[in-house]
């Protein structure tokens, strides 16, 4: 039986929904013991939503000495040691800005084999398969070594609850940093809506939006669909949204279940950060647009008028 | 200031990617500097003309990479290193020895530009590998920087909007991403005029490596089938709108 770890992602302290995909994963037939590593947040309080999910403990990391919150570095230490300590064949963990770094310091500094962004990972085969080329192929990889870290991005595999009863511990590391880099400063506010890449469903609006206040038509949409809204490329260069929204090759890359995109043409650019989406949906005015040869569901229409029907619809029907 | 730019040479994000079986792929396409390494170029470029010092592109790929190289040294960089292998897919430590080794032989660095990711292999590691292998710390999808002390602070974004900032000491090895700046693309006097910049090649054997030697591989490429064109929903808005929520309903998207 071998033993996985999950590197459980929090938000304010409380367990990220995006992580029951990974935990499904880890767990794989059953055959695996899971343990949940928390860098942030209570193990008794994290512990409630997570066994329902197959986690057999709930592991608090805490560092002896040190900002433990403000040194990327002495939280890779605490974590590789944890790792050691509990004796971790595989590391599994959600491939989100955080989750990447931190995973990648790990796997670094424990010199052992890491990718980064899977759609699928086998455990037990130690294989894992990712996009390669923004999308155009999977590529399948091998992972040799006794211990292997994998991140998997958010919404590639669904969440199958299998309850168990975890138990939980404190892992208080005697790890230490080198000094020499730290955070000084969190900016921005919490803006309480929905991260892109984590998202279940993504609207997105193009060029054709024309002003950052046009964003709001799709804002009103996304509420009725529990959404996140993206932009286009052009539509951010423009200043109508900020980078942070900006889907695509030079943006995020993102596999909600369903993506609607409203005025865009469907450029290889765009496409190469949500080509993965499981429907994608299309409102353009052209007929010829590029995007109705790559989508699943179109509909021709201006989307200043398409996208407030829709919104009404949804409403309706609740 | 002693700046050392990773760059990789990799296919066009717009190119076509036919694979050949069981990894490969036909590497006939348009290949270019990997997108995110040119911020980092182009950060080091603003850096040098205020500071002053020295810009070396640093490539680990196939002897074609030195096109990469030369489009470097056209938009100012000083020098070029080519460490030269025969995998496009190399694993990300092998990649990380490579650059070490090249860089240590060839000077002290005071500062590594890295992109956050290849748009080939999306690996996403290497700058923390490198920077690993020769104990500096890293800072990746870094969209500000700022130098002074002996120090940088640096931006990086961390989703939904947040930003953190953070001090970070020198030598280290940044990974730039979209919003560092806006990179210059090179003209034709200067292309003419890098041909004559300096370009060292080094074989990875050389350096002690080979291109085996890492602990992942890559066993298969598959190509994802473009969607086939959609299913237009006729009528009106509305009509539309209804059709649309009944589908997404049905296939339980919403
Ligand atoms: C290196 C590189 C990286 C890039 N990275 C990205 C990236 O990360 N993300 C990205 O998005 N792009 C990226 N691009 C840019 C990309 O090539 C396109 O230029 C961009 O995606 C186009 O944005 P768009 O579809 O919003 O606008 P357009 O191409 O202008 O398309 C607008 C579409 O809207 C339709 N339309 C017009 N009015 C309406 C209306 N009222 N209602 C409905 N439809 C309407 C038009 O018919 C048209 O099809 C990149 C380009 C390069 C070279
Ligand atoms: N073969 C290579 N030669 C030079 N730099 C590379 C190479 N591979 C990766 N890099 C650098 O490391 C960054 C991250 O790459 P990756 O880890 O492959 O996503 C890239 O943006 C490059 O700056």
């Amino acid at each position: 039986m071998a033993r996985t770890g999950i590197l459980l992602e929090t938000d304010n302290g409380e367990v990220k929904a995006a992580n029951y995909g990974v935990i499904t994963a880890a767990r794989e037939t059953g055959n695996n013991e899971v343990v949940g590593f928390l860098m942030d947040g209570s193990a008794e309080a994290g512990k409630a939503a997570v066994q329902e999910y197959g986690v057999t403990s709930v592991i608090e990391i805490k560092a002896e000495a040190g900002d433990f919150k403000g040194s990327p570095e002495l939280q890779a230490n605490a974590l590789a040691d944890a790792l050691k300590h509990y004796e971790i064949s595989a590391l599994l963990g959600l491939s989100s800005t955080q989750g990447r770094d931190l995973m990648a310091r790990v796997a670094a500094a424990m010199d052992v084999p890491l990718v980064l962004d899977c759609v699928g990972v086998t455990v037990r085969d130690q294989t894992v398969t990712k996009s390669h080329f923004s999308g155009k192929t999977i590529a399948k990889i091998e992972l040799e070594g006794d211990v292997f870290l994998c991140g998997i991005r958010p919404n590639a595999i669904e969440p199958v609850a299998s309850a168990a009863e975890a138990t939980t511990d404190v892992y208080t590391a005697s790890a230490g940093d080198s000094g020499r880099l730290k955070v000084v400063e969190t900016k921005g506010a919490t803006s309480g809506e929905i991260e892109l890449t984590e998202a279940n469903v993504i609207i997105t609006g193009g060029r054709p939006i024309a002003s950052a206040e046009n964003f709001d038509i799709l804002k009103s949409c996304a509420q009725e669909l529990g959404a996140a809204v993206g932009a286009s490329r052009a539509a951010v260069d423009a200043g109508y949204a900020p980078h942070a929204m900006q889907v695509g090759q030079t943006g995020k890359t993102v596999s909600p279940k369903l993506y609607i995109g409203c005025g865009l043409s469907g450029s290889v650019q765009h496409f190469a950060g949500m080509k993965t989406s499981k429907i994608i949906v299309a409102i353009n005015t052209d007929k010829d647009a590029p995007i109705f040869t790559k989508c699943d569901y179109g509909i021709l229409g201006d989307l200043f008028d398409v996208v407030p029907a829709l919104t009404e619809v949804l409403k309706e029907q609740g | 200031m002693q700046i050392y730019v990773c760059l990789k040479h990799v296919p066009d994000t717009a190119a076509n990617i036919k694979v050949v079986e069981p990894a490969g792929f036909d590497e006939s396409v348009k290949f270019v500097v990997n997108p995110y390494d040119e911020y980092g170029l182009e950060e080091a470029l603003q850096i040098v003309a205020k500071a002053g010092g020295e810009i070396v592109a640093v490539t680990v790929g196939k002897e074609s990479a030195v096109s990469s190289l030369r489009t470097a040294l056209a938009v100012g960089a000083t020098r070029g290193i080519l460490v030269k292998t025969d995998a496009q897919f190399l694993d990300s430590a092998v990649t990380a020895r490579a650059l070490k080794a090249a860089i240590a032989q060839d000077g002290t660095p005071d500062l590594i530009f890295t992109g956050k990711q290849s748009v080939d292999s999306e690996g996403m590691q290497t700058p923390y590998r490198l920077a690993q292998e020769l104990d500096m710390p890293v800072v990746t999808e870094v969209v500000d920087v700022e130098l002074g002390g002996g120090q940088a602070k640096v931006e990086r974004e961390t989703g939904g909007g947040m930003r953190e900032v953070m001090e970070v000491s020198l030598p280290c090895v940044l990974g730039a991403t979209k919003g560092l700046n806006e990179p210059r693309y090179p003209k034709l006097p200067d292309i003419l005029k890098a041909k004559k910049k300096e370009v060292k090649q080094v074989d990875m054997a050389d350096l002690g490596l080979s291109d085996d030697s890492g602990n992942t591989g890559l066993v298969e490429l598959t190509q994802i089938p473009e969607r086939s064109g959609a299913t237009m929903l006729e009528g009106s808005p509305r009509e539309a709108s209804e059709k649309l929520v009944a589908i997404l309903k049905e296939e339980k998207a919403i």
